[in-house]
């Protein structure tokens, strides 16, 4: 599940490629305590980290390379929660979960100057949790259902997804959501930091359309970056759970249980 | 022979050496001799004035190529594309068919406009890139500025922190003659901004224009792009404008 929660303590996550950042700070404060215990007691502060992607930085080759990874997580990616946590560090926004960071951020369109970064920060975990080695092919159960009932056919889809993909101008992010007052998928497409959390959406899986996703892989072409994207990257795993998840506060209907 | 401006002499390798009656890569040949017929003036790629690789190492000759050969080429074929549809939609009077073409033709219009600009921005280190400029111009960032320095570092600032792709300019307002920095979102050319705005200088932020030689460190692709800079082009243009 794609969460960037505060952390407030340091974990030794043992992860083989470990290069999450967990930082505190310390910090003087006024606090009563015994007077034989050291007056210089400290307050900790907690900043979000970098999370991993669920997957080593080589296993979605020879559709995303390694190169890109390390690049598109580990300087891109990793920038952004740096600056935000810059910009969080003297700020009354200070203290939120990454969710309820955007939306206040957001501020309904006209954004403050936090948001880009806090966007960003979840787009990209969202995203290399929207990706799998051995992705692609076909989703199955109730999200294949919930396809074939929203778009018809999963063929459909597909083609609406790249469309929209290659429609987009400029840097951005397609989105496969489910929208909450509708009550169906349906295929979004924002520009450069948007993220459908704002409208008060539950985005299922995305693709990142900015150059540098795709640059040093395909170069300008980007029908390749998109197809590959679908038939060979994309989890239905991740999408499945996130409508597992979904479907607690989007009421979709009765399952159809044959009578017996 | 309009269809020599679709083949750029310049290119020094043109992967697919064909004859001179195909297109390369853009839409078919079929659209030009028809819009000719019409009277539809249509778009054409221009060539550059240098090789490739006559800007490396300021912008590597990989990324001119592409920048050129396929992006900026891209651009003026859906131009052409669109500016079809929009004639025959015009014709037919289907007003919904006019008002959806108008982001396509923003779009790409506005990618011809600004990669044109921008080819003529550059000039390789030999033949003068990286002069400063002198003269009126010169006089002219003095008193609008401070110095040089002091404009190159406010369209660096301005450069770095435009979040997504974009363009960033050196602007002459005509009516208050004044210079100024301006930035534009994706395409959007710069009369977008004002309609007394000429362009003098543009940088083009998009990844794609320096994404595989500096990766990320967008900084650096601003601070080198300086040496290849055509001051020339710009003073002339300020001239022209500002008398």
């Amino acid at each position: 599940m794609a969460m960037a929660l505060p952390l407030a303590y340091a974990s030794s996550v043992g992860n083989p490629f470990e290069a999450g950042r967990l930082s505190f700070s310390t910090k003087a404060t006024k606090h009563k305590k015994h007077i034989y215990q050291s007056r210089k007691v400290t307050k900790v502060l907690a900043y979000y980290g970098l999370t991993n992607p669920p997957y080593k930085l080589d296993a979605l080759e020879p559709y995303m390379s390694r190169r890109t990874l390390e690049l598109h997580w580990g300087n891109i990616h990793r920038g952004y929660v740096d600056s935000l946590n810059k910009q969080l560090a003297n700020s009354p926004l200070y203290g939120c979960t990454m969710e309820e960071l955007i939306k206040t951020t957001f501020n309904n369109g006209n954004p403050l100057p936090e948001y880009n970064n806090a966007a960003e920060v979840w787009n990209h975990d969202f995203f290399w949790e929207s990706m799998q080695p051995n992705g692609g092919k076909l989703p199955w159960g109730g999200v294949l259902d919930q396809i074939e009932k929203d778009f018809g056919s999963f063929s459909n889809f597909r083609d609406e997804f790249v469309h929209s993909a290659m429609m987009l101008f400029g840097s951005g992010w397609v989105w496969l959501v489910l929208k909450t007052n509708e009550r169906r998928l349906s295929i979004v497409r924002t520009s450069n930091a948007v993220c459908p959390l704002v409208w008060g959406d539950i985005p299922i899986i995305s693709l990142d359309m900015w150059e540098h996703a795709y640059y040093l892989d395909y170069k300008d072409d980007v029908s390749k970056y998109v197809n590959n994207f679908m038939d060979h990257l994309i989890s239905w795993h991740s999408a499945t759970a996130r409508m597992v998840r979904a479907e607690a506060f989007v009421n979709l209907g009765e399952p159809k249980i044959p009578v017996a | 022979m309009a269809l020599r401006a679709l083949l750029t002499k310049r290119a020094p390798t043109l992967a697919s050496g064909l004859g001179p009656f195909a297109s390369a890569g853009g839409s078919g040949t079929g659209w030009q001799g028809l819009c000719h017929a019409r009277g539809l003036k249509v778009a054409a790629l221009p060539d550059l004035e240098y090789d490739y690789g006559a800007l490396a190492p300021a912008i590597s000759g990989e990324i001119m190529r592409l920048h050129h050969q396929k992006h900026h080429k891209a651009y003026v074929s859906n131009y052409n594309d669109a500016l079809e549809k929009l004639d025959a939609a015009m014709a037919k009077g289907d007003v919904a068919a006019v008002v959806r073409l108008q982001s396509a033709i923003k779009f790409n219009g506005g990618g011809h406009i600004n990669h044109t600009i921008f080819w003529k921005n550059l000039k390789p280190v030999n033949e003068g890139g990286g002069e400063p400029p002198h003269a009126t111009l010169g006089w002219a960032i003095d008193t609008d500025f401070g110095s040089l320095e002091a404009l190159v570092q406010k369209m660096n600032a301005e450069g770095a922190a435009l979040q997504g792709s974009g363009w960033v300019w050196l602007a002459l307002d005509k009516e208050r003659k004044k210079l100024l920095v301006e930035t534009t979102a994706n395409q959007d050319p710069l009369v977008t901004k004002g309609a007394n705005l000429v362009p003098l200088l543009g940088i083009d932020v998009w990844e794609h224009a320096y994404y595989l030689q500096y990766k990320n460190v967008k900084p650096d692709y601003l601070k080198n792009i300086w040496k290849v800079m055509n001051w020339k082009y710009a003073s002339e243009v300020y001239d022209s404008e500002a008398a």
